[in-house]
This record gives structure tokens, C-alpha cells and sequence, in this order.
């Protein structure tokens, strides 16, 4: 059957069983990579994805059950607002080319392998666009369905933090001559 | 992260991320207002794009899928397989063990893992391989997967590491006399620790994709952390010359050792498939797969005796290890003599005996995981130490500080300590920055005025630990490992290494060092991919020796380089090796490991230098207990680590944080349990890691006594966080609960059986019996 | 890439029923439960699955009948946003925030959660606790099932196969107390060891407890209700002689057993404990 998506602001459409998951659809039908599979239960988080603003584990969602709505994934995540395509394509990114959030991961070092980092950007995007006040105890509620392995999870909940401090400093965009 | 302020409660809005609190050998401590110049992690915007690259993002056009087929029994004679005649068995390859054109082992110390276990052959555990399937699609796969069924006479099992009589591996260390110091001793102490598996839980799975070369090798591209270990398994199962073969690391999404080894078995089987399909062939495990077959910490039970003066003084210790190693070698012999060599602790104790033999049982073979052995001998040393000072009523850090190496101790290998021994000072940086002894004296207050009201009870813990930096004795230099620079003919700076980057900051250090060295800005040095075709045999990732070894080595590479060009070009590298490079050509410098002066080893009376030099490091944490449950909140862990020198501080700092969680996982609750020798916790859903709300707030203090014979002075750090946390823990909860639990995880089972008298869960780490197994 | 089975995704309720009447479907909901076992092969892959995220009569969360219903598809993030839940049934509320994490609760549903009818449902004991009715629907129309009666066995329903779980109605009970509690290993993503809730409606002296329920998950092949614990608490108040009275009840009542998750022994021991707490905190002594 064919299922039409809005994927990172790109009207989609693929003709696949109703039954595939989501996270099939992104990676091997659409080439999208980004959003990873680390258990197939739902339980590390590291599909997660955004439909309709929302996340959730793309491992558990079967494409029929997204017929029409607008997903967002970690390539749609760039200097402008997700969705809008603008991203570069080809070539390695550069810093520049990081949205505000990714940039205050790399700051802080908030992604070591880098495996859970999809879902985690994911997630902290919500987070921040909610607009909930970023405590140590709400970033963590937000991330709480991502498990990281390596980073022991400090300087991720810094980076969503530092995140959420631009933004209410005025702007998306860091500060420049921000200390690396 | 900081050493100034109390660790804080109030959640109220963040400040901007700190800079890591690093105390260097002499002077002030280097605090929050320092800035650093460290860069930026090398492939970090890769990471943040979902652009990098791991094992299953790859495309192969045509490539087809590989599965595994394994035993359900945990000992038996296989015996043959029956293939369902209604399924079109050409639609799929099988392979089996008469198909393999090399040598049917998985290259390792010891010659005794099959590939794949061959008809009238032994099965030895549950989950070992026995067929590889291959199919053009998912569907055809699976459907084959269950049209296959093995024939098999089931052979008795053992599960009892107590009980089995094949021994992997045995060690026996002695110092002085421990029969008599025990008889001299004021007080002897008692006490048998259990610990059970642990699963690096790398959130990537193994993964492996083999596509076939024309010159009828293969080459693999995968998940892993050692390219040569996955090349030279490759070469002997697959009969292979080293051209043949080639293994390309891919983004790898986590290793902690459990892509140590494990990769060489699921790199030999998608090898195998695609020699046969003739197609590339994706061999990329679920979670389920990857938890149920491969590779875990090894179990263990540590038995001491230790003999004590009223003062405090450690005067005998008398310790005993069987750890279980699975059913193959693998590494066990390793991992056991690291546990053995540090089972007694980062103390100076005159009479030691620690004797120790890794024994086979019929459950997966367990291998390398962050620590290597020392996790779990020094949980076992720094619990019984604090009951120890328990029942002298001494304090924690007192005992310790009467005990601890200092500059000239003498090891069990009969190692002397000659410098960068900081186990006093990390413990008195510990116990000061946390205000240990304060907040003792407050928890034994409330332990006091408790009443049936309360809800919870606090408490605080202090662990000390040491870790031997690199390869245990002449591993190192038995390895000679290469790394190598070139300055290429358009001038470009490379790294050859077979090193891999797996999340702890290779790809940004190497460059760092080498800039740093050639007077280049970071971004001038390139890091080549891990891929055999190119680069040379720098040895292993593992160990620690990352940093202190084959960083050394890059350090002096460049140089070699720099005074080269130089020597050419009369003016300063900087300047000139462009020029150098466009007038000359290209340059390469391959520095092979020179042994360190002075470190001897003789591997048969196993004493001399065991290690180069060592890391310390000590822990504070401090937990919340639910009384009505027992279950166990660590709210915060102080982690202060001697790693040499820092390198980078972020990187270093988010190496003892991750570390420190596992341990606390380690701890609390990680568990798996066993019944017929197959692991139950086989899914995510029972396999439990912390989760961010879990997550004690971490602070980190880094503190660097170089070693002298590398010339950047680091000694490592990715291990030396997994060795003290687990005890610091284990002590908190004795601090708010008054029980001591002498098994892990300390799960709240364990701790209510303690305290309130019920009936504890069964020992960690041993397989229970399904009460009627039906015959076959 | 896990099997794909035929799915139909019907728009209306009307539709739905048709499919569930015709062959044997699966009903998918959340996917939550379902697509882990799928992906899991945990048991066969359902030949046909019944997916009614589409089917807009079973959304939506309302007061009507002295009930607060909720249509079997409502989620649990829809659940803790809810004012109507917030007000008539707090522990529902707390219920859905301890599954899963984030992703879970924008998915999985109450419904999902009645259908998987796993002896550890977070959110079953809350409805056995709060007399709810499970409303299931077909062709032929519709009938209510008391949850006490709604989980005979082991991961089994009183559903017939051509019925579907359309929505659940919670009386709606004036001064009703509820309190839960759920011990699982971890602070998200855990399912749990032993699962509480009690209520009561203290009489009009508001001395006495009246109307007492006390349901536990994951100590018995299914959700139960301590019918013997709460024979002690009924008609009583809570002091400390109640409690311990109350809790040797429990304690003897119930059955638990050994798993993977935890211990026979300690769940029996907890869930007299936690039942001692809510009690404790219940008279505040």
C-alpha cells in the first residue's frame, strides 16, 4: 500500500507493507540513515523520532499508522528549524552547518560513539521546544526512554541545557567566539 | 564537577557546561575559570548529523542477509541436522563446519573455539554456532532459520564454577609469608564476594558485512575495536594471506571490550557466507542475538582472609579467586591474571598469598569488558577492607591511609613502585572534596534517630582502587605494535593506526598529540580510517593503552618527522613542510613500541614488573535506600582519577563518568540470571541499564602524576573508573542500611534478604536447573 | 527487519467490527506491545492484524454517566495531560507516567494495555481498584465487563473473538481515596516487580473506610484484587493495629512467584510493606 509522510519537511511517499516499521521505512526504503536501531523493542531509544512534534520509538510504529503525518529525524535537525530542508547534502558537516542543539553537544561533549546521539537530539529538541523549564530533573525526564552507555549521561543533560540557555539568551543561533 | 562548592540540590536552571577540574602534579588546583584549548571531537559533526557511518548504515548493492543457528543445548554431541523437505533449500546457502576452507578456530591464545561446531563434534554451550544460513531477503531467512533443526545427544553440563574440574588458567602470587601473618595478626577477617556477568550493553550491536574480493579473499567491514585480531582470524579460518584479507573498521557505536574478540567469530561467519554466496552478506546481530551469544564479564567468587592489627595495619592477606570463564579460553587467562595481580588492593601488605584458576563451565564463554578482571577482585578487596575497618571502628579513609602504596611499596609480583604513586593523595582529594568523615558523621546520626516513620535512609561510601596501565607483563612488548606518520607528497599530515575511535576520543587525541608536537594547528592532522589495507598493526584497543602507549609511540613519530624535515630544510617544521614535502616527496615515519626502561617481567615465576605504571583512583558515593523496599538511589558519585596527564579534558573527564556509571550499574542493577546454562536477561526488556533518571549526578576531579617514559605523560583512564565505583557503592549502602552485601548486584532482593530475613535470590552468576528436563 | 503480516486499517468502528467478525485479526493499538513481539518472534506472528489507530470512536476521554470514559485507544501522555483524569482518577494518572518513558506514553494505550492482559499491567490494578467496566463492542452491540471479571487467566481476556475493547468507564465515586505504587528495578522504562493501588471512600464520619479495594499486579498469573486483605481493611480505620493485621492478610493472601525480574519472597515482603506505608501515611502516624 502506499503511505504518504512528511519527512524533514519533504512530502514523501513510499509503497510498502502497512505492517513495515517506521524505522525500515526511514533507513531503507528513504536512504536515511540517521535513526538507528539498537534494540527493536522500544526500549533504548536510539529510533527515536519525532511525528507530529512528539517522539517516539520508530522501532514500534508501523508505517500505516503514520499515513499523513509529518516526521521529523535527525537529518532534519540543522542550522534552521527542522523540517525546512535546509541542510547541505554531500561531504562531511561542518560545524557550521550544526543547529544549536548539536552544536551544544559537541561543546560539551555530550556524544562519544555517537549511537544513541540520533535519539538523544531527538529527544532534547522536544524538549527544548516544549518550553519547559530545563531543570536537571525535567531534561532527564526527557531523555529518560534513551539509554547511553558511554557518557554516564552528565555532560548530555549539559548539553541540552547549554541548548535551552541560548535560546533564552535571544536567538537559535550561539553566541559566536563561543569557547570550544 | 567541582571540587569548591558542596554538590548542589537545586535544580534550578544550568550554568554553561564547566571545564573538568584537573590538579596537575605540583601547584594550585586548575579549577572552573580555566579555559582549555582542546578541540573539538574529530567526528563529532558526523555523530550529530546521523551522517556517520556504522556497520548497518553501509549499502551493498545485492548483498544478501546471514543468520546464525544456534544450540539450545548446554552440552551434547551434535550429531547432524535435519532440513525440512518442504522448504526449497536452494533459495538459501548453508554453511556448516565441513565448509570451512581454513582452520575451523577462532584465532585466539588458545586454539579450542570452533567456528562452528562440526557434525559428531561438542557442543559446549547454550547459543553456540552450529550452521550459517544466507538468503537474498528477511522473509526467506527466517523462514529457513526455522525449517532447520540440529540432532544433538545431550552430554551432562556443569554450571558450578566450584565444581568443574577443567582449568582455564591458575595463578599463585606470594609475598612474604601469609600463614604467619595471619597468626600474628590482632584480628582476622572473613569474608566471600560473588559477583555475576555483566554485558558491555554497547547500544550498537555486533555487526559485520563481508563482501568477497576478486583475488578471492574477502574484506570485512564492522563493528569493532581490534582490525588485526578480526584480520588474523580471518588469515587462519579462512586460509587467507594478509592481502586477502581486509578488515575496514566502520563507526563503531560502543566496544567496551565486548568488540574485543566477539567480532573475530561474527567476522569469520559473514566471511564464510560471502566466500559461498559469492555476494557481500550482512551479518548484523538483533538485540537479542547479541545478548543471548556473546562475549560478558567474567563471574567470580573471591574468598579473603585478612589479618589486621588493632592500629589498623594490613599485616596478611590470603585471598582466593575462581572465576569462570564459559566454555572456551578466549581470553580468560588474561583477565584472570590482571584480577589476580590486583585482587589485594592498592596496599602495601607484607604477606600476601592470592591464588586464583579460571575453570570452564557449559555457558557462553565470557571476555573482555572495561577493567578487565579488577572490577571484580576489587570489589571483593575494597569490601572486605571496609569491614575490616568496620570492625576495628575505624574510619574508612584512616584505614587506607595507614595502608595505601606509597613511593618504594612492593607489589605480590615483587614490583616496586618507583613513581606516579598518587593512591594518597586521590584518597585524601576524595575524602576532602566530598567532606567524607562530615557526612559519616551526619548518616550515623540519622542511622541513630531512626524511626519506623522514616522513609529512606542515606549513606556514604569510599572506595579506593588501582589499575595496571597497558598490557600486563611482556605482552607489550611481545606485540610490537606500529603506528606510523607520513607527510605526503601534497602535504597533507596522516595517522596510520589500527587504533579505533569507539566514542573515547582516538580520532581527536592522536591528531592532538601530533599537532601539538609538529607545532600545526589540530585541523592540519589527518587520522587515516582503520582499515588493515593501510594502515599498520598498532595493536589492540584495549587495555588503556590507547593514550600512554600508542600515543607515546605517535608522539615520538612526529618527532622523528619534525627533526627530519628540519634537518632537510633548515628552518622550523611549520614553516617549511610543505616545502619539504613538494621538494622531497613524501616522508613516513614507522615507530615501532620500545620496550620501557627498567620494566621486566618473567612470565614463568610471574613476578617483576607487571605494568608500566599504574592509575589510582578513588570514590565517594553516596546512596538513598527506600526502607520499605530496599531499592537503592546512588545520588552521587565523586570520582577522583590519577590518568597521568589529561590530554583532553572533556574526553577524559566523559571517560570516568561513563565508566563510573557502569560500575554503578554494576552495582545496583545489572544482572543476569542463568537457568540450563542459557542466560535469561536476553532482551532489553531484562537486561537493565541505568537510564538517565538513574543516573547519580557525577563529579569528577582528574589528577596527573605523569609517567616519565612516554612523553606526553599519560596512563590511561578508560578502566580505572570501573574498578572503584561498585564498592563505593556497596559501602554506601552498609553506611545507610548497617549490611554489609557481599554479592552483586546489590539489588534490593539481596539487600531486604539482609535485612528484613527472607529468603535471599539464588548466588549470582550460576546457572540454575530446570527441574525435569525432558528427554530427548 | 522483522515479518510484515497484512494489516487492514479501518476508519470507522462499524468497519472494524466487520473485519474482527470475518477472520482471525490481531488488534493493534499502540503497537507498543504488539510490534515487540513481532520483532521479538515472541509467539507466531499474527496471520492478519486490526489496526484501529485510525478509528476515531475509540479516542477521546469524557465525563458522561457518573463515569469518566475513556476510549480505548487514548494514550498515556493523553492520559496525564488530562484534567478530567487529573481530578477523578490521580492514580491512573501516576500509572501511565511510570510506563515506559517518553516514546511509550505517546504510543501505547489503556486499551493496549487491558488487551495484552500481562499479569503486570501498570494500569490494571488501578482499574480493578476503581470497580471500572471494560466496554466491548461488535457488530451485535455492546456490553460491560467488570474488570474483576475481565482477566481469567494468564494474559487472557473475557473478550469473544469477533468483540473489540471499545473504551473503559471509571465510576465516578464521590470522596473516593486512591493511592498507587509501582517497585520496578529502574526510575523509566521498567516493568514492575509489584504494582499497588488502593482505594477507599471514607463514610460519612469520614472515620471509616468503606468500599475498600486493594488490586496488586505482578504477583499472581494475573492482575488480582487481595479480596482477603481487604475484608481487614473494610468497615475499619487505619492505625497501626489495622496495618499489621492488614498486611499479615496480604502476605498470607498472596502467591507470587520467582522470575527473572525478582523474587517470590520479596514481592510478598514489599507488597505487605508498601500496603504498611500507604496505611502509615493514610493515618498519619
Amino acid at each position: 500500500m502506499t503511505y504518504r509522510l512528511v519527512v524533514n519537511g519533504a512530502p514523501t511517499e513510499v509503497t510498502v507493507p502497512g505492517m513495515r516499521r517506521l524505522l525500515d521505512v526511514l533507513r531503507e526504503d528513504l536512504g536515511l540513515t540517521g535513526t538507528k536501531e539498537g534494540c527493536g523493542e522500544g526500549e533504548c531509544g536510539a529510533c527515536t523520532v519525532l511525528i507530529d512534534g512528539e517522539v517516539a520509538v520508530s522501532c514500534l510504529v508501523p508505517v500505516c499508522q503514520v499515513d499523513g503525518r509529518v516526521i521529523t529525524t535527525v537529518e532534519g535537525l540543522g542550522a534552521g528549524p527542522p523540517g525546512d530542508g535546509s541542510r547541505t547534502v554531500g561531504g562531511a558537516p561542518t560545524v557550521d552547518e550544526l543547529g544549536p542543539l548539536q552544536r551544544a553537544f559537541l561543546q560539551t561533549g555530550g556524544a562519544q560513539c555517537g549511537i544513541c546521539t540520533p535519539g538523544m537530539l531527538i529527544a532534547g529538541h522536544a524538549f527544548l521546544a516544549s518550553a519547559a523549564e530545563p531543570t536537571d530533573a525535567a531534561i532527564r525526564e526527557s531523555i529518560a526512554g534513551n539509554l547511553c552507555r558511554c557518557t554516564g549521561y552528565t555532560k548530555i543533560v549539559e548539553a541540552i541545557a547549554l541548548a535551552a540557555r541560548w535560546r533564552d539568551e535571544g536567538g537559535s543561533v550561539a553566541p559566536a567566539g563561543e569557547p570550544g | 564537577m567541582t571540587v569548591d562548592s558542596r554538590p548542589s540540590h537545586s535544580t534550578r536552571g544550568q550554568t554553561v557546561a564547566p571545564t573538568p577540574v584537573i590538579v596537575p602534579p605540583t601547584g594550585p588546583v586548575r579549577g572552573r575559570a580555566s579555559r582549555t584549548d582542546a578541540p573539538l571531537r574529530r567526528e563529532g559533526p558526523a555523530k550529530l548529523t546521523g551522517t556517520a557511518l556504522y556497520t548497518d548504515d553501509l549499502v551493498f548493492p545485492g548483498a544478501w542477509y546471514g543468520a546464525t543457528i544456534r544450540s539450545t543445548d548446554a552440552h551434547a554431541r551434535l550429531l547432524g541436522f535435519d532440513l525440512d523437505p518442504a522448504f526449497d533449500w536452494s533459495r538459501v546457502v548453508v554453511v556448516t563446519a565441513a565448509d570451512i576452507p581454513g582452520d575451523n578456530l577462532v584465532a585466539s591464545i588458545v586454539d579450542d573455539q570452533p567456528i562452528l561446531v562440526p557434525v559428531g563434534g561438542e557442543i559446549r554451550h547454550q547459543t553456540e554456532p552450529l550452521v550459517l544460513l544466507a538468503a537474498a531477503d528477511r522473509d526467506t531467512l527466517r523462514e529457513a532459520h526455522q525449517r532447520i533443526h540440529p540432532r544433538t545427544a545431550p552430554l551432562p553440563a556443569v554450571f558450578d564454577p566450584l565444581a568443574s574440574t577443567v582449568v582455564f588458567a591458575h595463578y599463585d602470587l606470594s609475598k612474604g609469608d601469609s600463614a604467619n601473618g595471619l597468626a600474628s595478626a590482632d584480628l582476622v577477617v572473613v569474608g566471600t564476594y560473588r559477583v555475576g556477568h555483566q554485558e558491555q550493553l554497547y547500544i550498537e550491536n555486533n555487526a559485520m558485512i563481508a563482501v568477497p574480493r576478486p583475488d578471492g579473499g574477502v574484506t570485512v567491514h564492522g563493528s569493532l575495536q581490534c582490525p588485526y585480531y578480526v584480520h588474523k582470524a580471518l588469515k587462519r579460518g579462512l586460509h587467507l594471506t594478509a592481502e586477502q584479507a581486509q578488515v575496514v573498521q566502520a563507526e563503531t557505536g560502543g566496544g567496551f571490550g565486548g568488540k574485543e574478540e566477539y567480532p573475530s567469530m561474527i567476522g569469520l561467519h559473514a566471511a564464510l557466507l560471502a566466500l559461498r554466496t559469492r555476494r557481500p552478506v550482512r551479518m548484523i546481530y538483533d538485540r537479542h542475538e547479541d545478548l543471548a551469544a556473546t562475549t560478558k564479564r567474567h563471574p567470580a567468587i573471591v574468598s579473603h582472609r585478612t589479618g589486621v592489627m588493632r592500629d589498623g595495619r594490613i599485616v596478611a592477606q590470603d585471598i582466593e579467586i575462581v572465576m569462570d570463564g564459559g566454555a572456551y579460553t578466549t581470553l580468560t587467562p588474561v583477565v584472570l591474571s590482571r584480577a589476580t595481580i590486583h585482587a589485594g588492593g592498592p596496599y602495601d601488605v607484607p604477606n600476601v598469598r592470592i591464588r586464583s584458576r579460571a575453570v570452564l563451565t557449559n555457558t557462553p564463554p565470557n571476555g573482555a569488558f572495561r577493567g578487565f578482571g579488577a572490577p571484580q577482585t576489587e570489589f571483593a578487596a575494597e569490601t572486605q577492607l571496609n569491614r575490616v575497618a568496620d570492625a576495628l571502628g575505624m574510619s574508612p579513609v584512616e584505614i587506607r591511609r595507614r595502608n595505601v602504596y606509597q613511593l618504594g611499596g612492593i607489589t605480590p609480583t615483587m614490583q616496586v613502585l618507583r613513581a606516579g604513586v598518587t593512591g594518597s593523595e586521590v584518597l585524601e582529594r576524595a575524602a576532602e572534596a566530598s567532606e567524607f568523615e562530615r557526612l559519616r558523621v551526619r548518616t550515623a546520626e540519622a542511622r541513630a534517630a531512626r524511626t519506623g516513620r522514616d522513609r529512606t535512609a542515606r549513606g556514604v561510601g569510599l572506595a579506593l582502587a588501582w589499575h595496571g596501565a597497558g598490557f600486563t607483563g611482556s605482552g607489550e612488548a611481545r606485540m610490537g605494535s606500529i603506528v606510523s606518520l607520513e607527510l605526503t607528497t601534497d602535504g597533507r599530515i596522516q595517522i596510520l593506526t589500527a587504533s579505533t575511535e569507539m566514542g573515547q576520543g582516538t580520532k581527536t587525541i592522536f591528531p592532538q598529540l601530533v599537532a601539538a608536537e609538529l607545532g600545526l594547528p589540530y585541523e592540519a592532522v589527518e587520522i587515516a580510517p582503520q582499515d588493515t589495507a593501510f594502515v599498520p598493526d598498532s595493536g589492540p584497543t584495549v587495555a588503556s593503552r590507547t593514550a600512554m602507549v600508542v600515543g607515546g609511540m605517535l608522539v615520538m613519530a612526529a618527532r622523528r618527522l619534525r627533526s627530519e624535515v628540519e634537518a632537510r630544510t633548515g628552518r622550523a617544521f611549520p614553516d617549511s613542510y610543505r616545502d619539504d614535502a613538494t621538494g622531497h616527496g613524501p616522508t613516513r615515519i614507522d615507530q615501532e613500541f620500545e620496550p620501557y626502561p627498567g620494566v621486566g617481567f618473567d612470565d614463568a615465576t610471574y613476578t617483576g614488573d607487571a605494568y608500566p605504571a599504574f592509575g589510582w583512583a578513588a570514590a565517594v558515593a553516596e546512596v538513598e535506600v527506600d526502607l520499605d523496599t530496599c531499592e537503592v538511589t546512588v545520588r552521587s558519585v565523586l570520582a577522583v582519577d590519577d590518568v597521568g596527564r589529561v590530554i583532553h579534558p572533556i574526553l577524559c573527564e566523559g571517560q570516568v563518568e561513563g565508566g563510573t556509571l557502569q560500575a554503578v550499574g554494576y552495582a545496583t542493577i545489572e544482572e543476569i540470571k542463568l537457568r540450563d546454562g542459557r542466560y535469561l536477561n536476553d532482551r532489553l526488556q531484562t537486561y537493565l541499564i541505568p537510564t538517565a533518571l538513574d543516573a547519580p549526578r557525577l563529579e569528577t576531579i582528574l589528577v596527573e602524576a605523569p609517567f616519565a617514559d612516554v612523553p606526553h605523560g599519560a596512563k590511561g583512564v578508560g578502566e580505572l573508573p570501573m574498578d572503584v565505583g561498585a564498592p563505593a557503592v556497596i559501602a554506601a549502602i552498609h553506611d545507610a542500611t548497617g549490611v554489609w552485601i557481599h554479592d552483586l548486584p546489590a539489588s534490593p532482593e539481596r539487600i531486604l534478604a539482609a535485612l528484613a530475613g527472607i529468603a535471599p535470590p539464588e548466588p549470582p552468576g550460576i546457572s540454575t536447573v530446570s527441574p525435569a528436563v525432558p528427554p530427548r | 527487519m522483522p515479518a510484515e503480516p497484512p494489516v487492514v486499517s479501518p476508519s470507522s468502528l462499524a468497519e472494524a467490527y466487520a473485519v474482527a467478525a470475518r477472520t482471525d485479526h490481531r488488534p493493534l493499538a499502540g503497537g507498543t506491545d504488539l510490534l515487540v513481539q513481532i520483532s521479538g518472534e515472541i509467539g507466531p506472528t499474527p496471520e492478519h492484524v486490526l489496526d484501529l489507530w485510525q478509528v476515531p470512536e475509540l479516542r477521546g476521554i469524557a465525563v458522561r454517566d457518573d463515569a469518566l470514559e475513556l476510549g480505548a485507544l487514548t494514550t498515556y501522555t493523553e492520559i496525564r495531560r488530562s484534567a478530567a483524569c487529573a481530578e477523578h482518577t490521580p492514580a491512573l494518572v501516576e500509572a501511565a507516567a511510570t510506563i515506559g518513558a517518553a516514546q511509550i506514553q505517546n504510543r501505547g494505550t489503556i486499551g493496549g494495555n487491558v488487551m495484552n492482559a500481562s499479569p503486570a499491567g501498570d494500569t490494571l490494578p488501578v482499574l480493578l481498584a476503581l470497580d471500572a467496566e471494560l466496554v466491548a463492542g461488535s457488530a451485535a452491540g455492546e456490553r460491560r465487563i467488570p474488570a474483576a471479571a475481565f482477566w481469567p487467566a494468564y494474559r487472557t481476556t473475557a473478550l469473544r473473538p469477533d468483540e473489540l475493547l471499545v473504551r473503559i468507564r471509571i465510576p465516578l465515586v464521590a470522596d473516593r481515596q486512591q493511592r498507587f505504587r509501582k517497585v520496578g528495578t529502574r526510575r523509566a522504562q521498567a516493568i514492575s516487580k509489584v504494582v499497588i493501588c488502593l482505594a477507599w471512600r471514607p463514610d460519612a464520619a469520614a472515620d471509616r473506610w468503606r468500599d475498600v479495594r486493594l488490586a496488586l499486579g505482578s504477583v499472581a498469573a494475573t492482575p488480582i484484587r487481595a479480596i482477603l486483605t481487604e475484608a481487614v481493611l473494610e468497615g475499619g480505620r487505619p492505625t497501626p493495629e489495622t496495618a499489621e493485621r492488614a498486611v499479615a492478610a496480604l502476605t498470607a493472601e498472596l502467591e507470587p512467584i520467582d522470575d527473572v525480574r525478582s523474587t517470590a519472597a520479596y514481592r510478598r515482603e514489599v507488597a505487605g510493606r508498601v500496603l504498611h506505608r500507604l496505611l502509615r501515611d493514610a493515618g498519619g502516624w
